[in-house]
Parts: C-alpha cells; sequence; structure tokens
C-alpha cells in the first residue's frame, strides 16, 4: 500500500517532467496522451487507496524522509492517507485525468501544447503534496507550488495585450495571473502567521499531535491561530474580500479553469479548515464568522452572476457562491458535509467548464451569451452536458448537488442560523436561475450567432467520450451519501440532526427545490423562448442602478485599483525617485566609483620599474611595522 | 660584556644598510648584494636570540636560511647572466618593459 501512495503523488510529477524535457519544441500528442496516462496511474492508485481505507478503515502513514532537521525542529517529509485526504486525493485525480485527456483536444492548435502539459501536472502534483501531508509545513509547500502553478497557466497565453477594463474585465492573462498571485501572497502571509503561532505553542507541526495539545492552550492563541489559517484558506479560496482574482482567473486556458475550480486550487481553503477541524472546533466564535461570510460570499457571487454575459465568468462566479456553500457548512460544524459538497461541486464544475470550453472553442473564443443562442441542434452532446451539469449545480433532485447543498442548507436550519438559512435558500434559487440563464441564452432561444457570422462545430468525439465519467459523477455523487458519512465520519466529526429538524426535513427540500425549480422556470420564460417572446436586451434594466452595480462586479475591483493599486503605485514611484535612485542606488554606485577613482588614481604606481615597485613594498612593510607597533603599545 | 641587544643592534644596523641598498641602488646585481645583507642580518639575530634562549632552533633556521640564500643566488645569478645577455645592461630603469 505505501508503494500505492507513493504512485499516486509521483505520477503527476513524473508526467510534469516529462513533458519539460520537451517544453520548447514543437506540438507532439502523444506527450499529452503519456500525461493523461500517468494522470490515470495516479487516479488507480488513488481509488485504490480509498476501496483500502473503505475496507479496513485504517490511515496510511508513510514517513518518505527526514526533511528538516533543525535545534528542536523536526520536520520528516510524510504522507497520510486517510478519510479525508484520501477523498481529496479520488477527487483531484478524477478531475484532473478528464482534463488531461480533454486538454489533448482543446489545446489542439496551441503550440506550447507540450509546456501546457508539464503545467498541468505540475499543479496536479502541488494540490497532492497539499492534501497528503502529514504537516502544516508539507501543506504549506504544496499551497505555494498550487499558487506557482496557478501564476504560470492563468498567465499561458502572456502574449495577449492588456486592454481597458471597460473591453476585457480581466485586462490580459499576465495581468490576471499576477493579481492571482499577488491576492494568494496577501492570504498566505496569514498562513505562515497561522503555522508560525501553532509552532510556537505547540512545538510541533505534525497534525496529530498538534490536535492532540490543542486543549492545553489558551482560547486566545487558538482564536489567532484560527483567524491566521482561515486567512489563508480566503485566499485560496477567493473568499470575500480575497475573490477578485479568481473570475479575472478565467483568463487561462479553460482546461485550466476547470481544474483551478473543480480539484486543485480552490478547494485548498476549505480542506484546510476541514482538516484543521480539531481547531476550528474549539473557536466557535471564528467558526461562526465563517460560516456568515462564507453564507454572504454564496450571496453576494450569486447575484453577480445573474447579470454577467461572459460564459466563463458565469460559471465562475457559480464557483465562489459554491464555496460560499462549502464554508457555511464547514463554520457550522458539518465538516463532512462541507467536504461532501466539495466533491460533489468538482465533478459538475468541471463538466460544466469544460462544457464552457467546448462552446467556445466552437465560437472562436467568443464568450458573449448574448451573442449565442441555438447552438444545441449544432452542440447536442455539450449541450447535454452542461445541461446535466446545471441541474446539478441548480440542486435538482436526484442529482448530487441536490443532496449535498440540501444537507448544507439543513444545517444552516438545525443550528438555528434563520437568517443564514434564509439567504442560502434564495441563493439557492439564484443559482438555478442563473445556471439556466446560462444554458438558455447559449443552447436555446434564437438563433444570434450566424448573424454574427459563427459557424459552430461540435468537439473532437474523444473528448466528448471522455467527459462522461464526470457527467456521471454528477449524477450518482449523492446517492451514495449515506455510504459517506459512514465512512467520513470515522475521522471527521459526526453532524447530527437535531429531532426537530428531522421532522421538518421533507419541508425544508420542497422549500429549497421550490426556489430552484422557480428559478429555471423564470429563466426559461425570460431567456429560452423564441419569435416574439425572444429575449431581448432591456436598455431600462441596463441602465438601472442595481444592475450596474452587479455588472460592476459592486465597483470591488474598482476601488481596489482606485484606493490600494493606485495609491500604491504613487507611493513606490516617491520611494523609487527619492529612496532608491538618491540612497540605494547612490550607495552603490558611490562604492563602485570610489573604487574606480582610486584605481585609476593608483595606476600611476605601475611604472614597470623594479626599483619603483620595491620602494614601495618597503612603504607597506613600514606601515604594516607601523600599524604592529601601535597596536602592541594599544594592546 | 656583549649583549643580546648589541647583536642585535647591529643586526637591525645591517638590515638597514641592506634595505637602503634595495632601495637606492640601480644595478641589478648590487640589489641582489642587498638582498643577501639583508638576510644575512636576519642571521645575526636569528643566532643571538638562540643562543639568548639556549635553544637551537634559531641556529638551524640560520642555516636553512644560508642555504636558500645559496640557491637564490645561483638561480638568480643565472637569470642576471641571461638578462645581461639580451639587454646589454643590467641597470632597472632601462629594464623597465612592463609599465602600465
Amino acid at each position: 500500500m505505501e508503494n500505492l501512495v507513493y504512485i499516486a503523488l509521483f505520477a503527476p510529477f513524473v508526467s510534469s517532467l516529462f513533458a519539460a524535457l520537451f517544453g520548447m519544441t514543437e506540438r507532439k500528442v502523444w506527450i499529452g496522451i503519456v500525461a493523461s496516462i500517468l494522470l490515470g496511474i495516479s487516479w488507480i492508485s488513488s481509488v485504490t487507496l480509498a476501496y483500502h481505507i473503505y475496507i479496513t478503515g485504517e490511515p496510511i502513514h508513510v514517513t518518505m524522509m527526514d526533511w528538516i532537521n533543525a535545534g528542536d525542529i523536526h520536520i520528516p517529509f510524510g504522507f497520510v492517507v486517510d478519510q479525508v485526504s484520501v477523498t481529496m486525493m479520488s477527487v483531484v485525480t478524477t478531475v484532473s485525468t478528464v482534463v488531461h485527456i480533454y486538454a489533448i483536444g482543446y489545446m489542439d492548435h496551441d503550440k506550447s501544447f507540450n509546456r501546457f502539459f508539464s503545467y498541468l501536472s505540475a499543479f496536479v502534483f502541488s494540490m497532492m503534496i497539499l492534501v497528503m501531508s502529514d504537516n502544516f509545513a508539507g501543506l504549506f509547500i504544496g499551497w505555494e507550488g498550487v499558487g506557482v502553478c496557478s501564476w504560470l497557466l492563468i498567465g499561458f497565453w502572456y502574449h495577449k495585450e492588456d486592454l481597458p477594463r471597460e473591453q476585457n474585465p480581466s485586462i490580459s492573462p499576465s495581468w490576471a495571473a499576477n493579481e492571482a498571485f499577488i491576492v494568494n501572497r496577501i492570504a498566505d502571509l496569514g498562513m505562515l502567521v497561522g503555522i508560525f503561532v501553532i509552532y510556537w505553542n505547540t512545538g510541533t507541526l505534525q497534525y496529530d499531535e498538534v490536535f492532540a495539545q490543542l486543549p492545553n492552550l489558551s482560547p486566545h492563541i487558538l482564536t489567532i491561530a484560527a483567524i491566521a489559517l482561515f486567512i489563508g484558506a480566503m485566499g485560496k479560496s477567493a473568499q470575500f474580500p480575497l475573490h477578485t482574482w479568481l473570475t479575472d482567473a478565467m483568463e487561462g486556458p479553460t482546461p485550466v479553469s476547470a481544474l483551478i475550480h473543480a480539484a486543485t486550487m480552490v478547494t485548498a481553503g476549505v480542506f484546510l479548515v476541514i482538516r484543521a477541524n480539531p481547531l476550528f472546533a474549539m473557536t466557535p466564535d471564528v467558526s461562526f464568522f465563517i460560516a456568515s461570510l462564507g453564507t454572504f460570499v454564496a450571496f453576494y457571487a450569486a447575484s453577480m452572476a445573474l447579470v454577467e454575459r461572459d460564459l466563463k465568468r458565469i460559471i465562475a462566479y457559480s464557483t465562489l457562491s459554491q464555496l460560499g456553500y462549502m464554508f457555511a457548512a464547514a463554520g457550522l460544524g458539518a465538516y463532512w458535509i462541507a467536504l461532501f459538497h466539495l466533491a460533489a461541486h468538482a465533478f459538475f464544475k468541471a463538466l460544466l467548464f469544460l462544457g464552457a470550453g467546448n462552446v467556445m472553442h466552437a465560437m472562436h473564443d467568443e464568450l458573449d451569451v448574448f451573442k449565442m443562442g441555438e447552438l444545441r441542434k449544432k452542440m447536442k452532446g455539450t449541450w447535454i452536458y452542461m445541461t446535466l451539469a446545471s441541474l446539478a449545480l441548480g440542486g435538482l433532485p436526484p442529482l448530487a448537488g441536490y443532496w449535498s447543498k440540501d444537507a448544507i442548507i439543513e444545517t444552516a436550519f438545525n443550528e438555528h442560523t434563520y437568517f443564514l438559512w434564509f439567504i442560502l435558500v434564495v441563493t439557492a434559487g439564484m443559482t438555478a436561475f442563473y445556471s439556466f440563464r446560462q444554458i438558455f441564452l447559449t443552447f436555446h432561444g434564437e438563433d444570434r450567432h450566424t448573424a454574427l457570422g459563427f459557424h459552430p462545430h461540435e468537439m473532437y468525439k474523444f473528448v466528448l467520450v471522455a467527459m462522461s465519467p464526470l457527467a456521471v459523477l454528477a449524477v450518482i455523487t449523492g446517492w451514495f451519501m449515506k455510504d459517506y458519512e459512514e465512512f467520513i465520519t470515522e475521522l471527521l466529526p459526526a453532524y447530527e440532526m437535531s429531532e426537530h429538524t428531522h421532522h421538518l426535513t421533507a419541508y425544508l427540500g420542497l422549500i429549497v427545490l421550490a426556489f430552484a425549480i422557480s428559478g429555471i422556470v423564470l429563466a426559461y420564460f425570460k431567456y429560452a423562448r423564441t419569435g416574439k417572446n425572444a429575449f431581448k436586451q432591456d436598455a431600462n434594466v441596463e441602465q438601472g442602478f442595481i444592475f450596474k452595480l452587479l455588472k460592476n462586479q459592486y465597483y470591488v475591483p474598482a476601488i481596489y485599483e482606485r484606493f490600494i493599486t493606485e495609491p500604491y503605485k504613487v507611493i513606490s514611484g516617491i520611494l523609487w525617485t527619492s529612496v532608491d535612485v538618491k540612497i540605494v542606488d547612490a550607495t552603490v554606485d558611490g562604492i563602485a566609483k570610489f573604487l574606480y577613482t582610486s584605481g585609476d588614481k593608483t595606476r600611476s604606481m605601475q611604472t614597470g620599474n623594479l626599483s619603483n615597485y620595491l620602494n614601495w613594498m618597503a612603504v607597506g612593510g613600514v606601515i604594516l611595522l607601523v600599524v604592529a607597533v601601535i597596536s602592541a603599545m594599544i594592546a | 660584556m656583549i649583549g643580546l641587544s648589541h647583536y642585535l643592534i647591529v643586526s637591525a644596523i645591517i638590515f638597514s644598510i641592506g634595505l637602503v641598498g634595495v632601495l637606492r641602488r640601480r644595478n641589478l646585481l648590487m640589489l641582489f648584494f642587498a638582498t643577501e645583507v639583508m638576510l644575512n642580518a636576519v642571521n645575526i639575530a636569528f643566532a643571538a636570540i638562540s643562543h639568548y634562549y639556549n635553544d637551537l632552533t634559531g641556529q638551524m633556521f640560520a642555516f636553512f636560511i644560508i642555504a636558500i640564500a645559496a640557491s637564490e643566488v645561483a638561480v638568480g645569478l643565472g637569470i642576471l647572466i641571461v638578462l645581461f645577455k639580451r639587454y646589454g645592461s643590467l641597470d632597472l630603469d632601462e629594464l623597465s618593459s612592463m609599465r602600465g
């Protein structure tokens, strides 16, 4: 079993290195195939491990080597495969394998095909380290690795020009990549502080040892550690106010978006909260804040998705919103439900993104849903997949999203946080509305694309086949919720609904369902009809204050630009001209100038005359002698 | 009574004579003589101090220096002969070919 752990972890790494060997050469399809096979091997190992853990219930703990041994610090390079990490491993490798195969088709015409696979596999490898590590240091390595790979991948098309924000809200791939990296950097500082606080107070970074010592710590320190770690989680999982990078990350190629949103990046924050659940369970105030923030983000992101026209950005907002749901569940103590929603969400979100990639491929990189319509006749497979994924996202039974999201909403009711419950229910309706708004605008309604000169065509067959596992999982995941609960609660705290909630479960479910269905119906009437009822843009609405507010993302990017980026630029300019040029540069230049001029002046000593040299030597000897005498006298 | 300090003073005087020779002389052969003078000044100091401390190490050192000085003169004179054959002079001012 130990070998399987290593295979699961290092197969993506091998894949990345292998593809990197050919990084600078022209496109070779077999590199994509080799990478996909290696990812497949990693997937098989992960699933085998999952089965093993399911049967035996015994976590596997391996220590590869001693990593840091300095003074009292002792950090081994160890990995743990338990119920939580094996869930993450299975989800990550499943989605990544599909994404790798998909990318062979999607990146078909890209000249940096090989480089892309190298980055993609490295991304998966970082995430595997992150979820498998048995200590906070390893987690942090994976955390940073994920950050670097996301930077490389979001900025993959770095050669694209910067555009003004009005034309492209994300400006350019390289801008978006920098934004993602810098925002994550801010959050990582919080994460580091959290890790230091834990180390100072427990003297170790191993999860099990840290958690065993938590009851001995003062509530004050626990709160600081929990807040700091959660700030780290906020950055990676794009929670308000560090959320702007996630939608801008859509500048990356679509397989990357699928990977970031479903498996390898944004889930890291949720994973951290779940992994550190003993800590968060002991800090109820922080947990409640997490739940409230999650609920807020769920609503906030969903509201922005209502008016967005960019296909990928709509899906990005929905990810943001669903992450909010996960944090709400985790904050309310239902850790396993959060993890379950994470897994279910990964499958249908990856499917949704890959479907969007197909549309983008067909429409020659056009993403404006207002320019599409009626695509279902030309892209039947994609239409079925995306509808399925949207049904799952919207939370209709018996698809995956229904079970997991319903459980979260029920949890909010059970905890007597009725306000959160209400918001989450309303958000569920909004989710259904915007996902079907996007489906109807893209695949139904009036044909708007032919007039604009688009001739869409369906994606390659093998890509559609490769997406099918995700479609199946998006449907069936929810059916195994009970089994999964038994499996996961061996490690995570069980969460029981109270008797009262239990009686009302059916009604609560119906309320959520009613909201979801009315969202879909509303979207249908507004966007799906043809002929004289067909959807038209309404100038009155689009000039309205609320529409503009939502369209401009509550002006948050503009506020950041105005109050953070620009003052920072001004301060940087001042520091550059006054401090850097006048002090730092001047010092360095001064040293260089001094050496240069002194060399120039003393050059005349080199007469080439031995006698002169001997004289100088004697002078030097005398000086040394004098110095020696003086120092002897002083001593 | 002649003591250690007398020897050291003699040694210092001879060393200074040698040093001045090295600094002032222009002829390479004379420079050689001057360095020999300096070496022997050091030998005197070694022998005197060795006797003073009743330790033979210093005198052994003096022997070594004499031996090395002899071989140095042998090599040096060889070089001088080659130089003289080449340039027809041993004057330092005329031999400066490496002016920077």
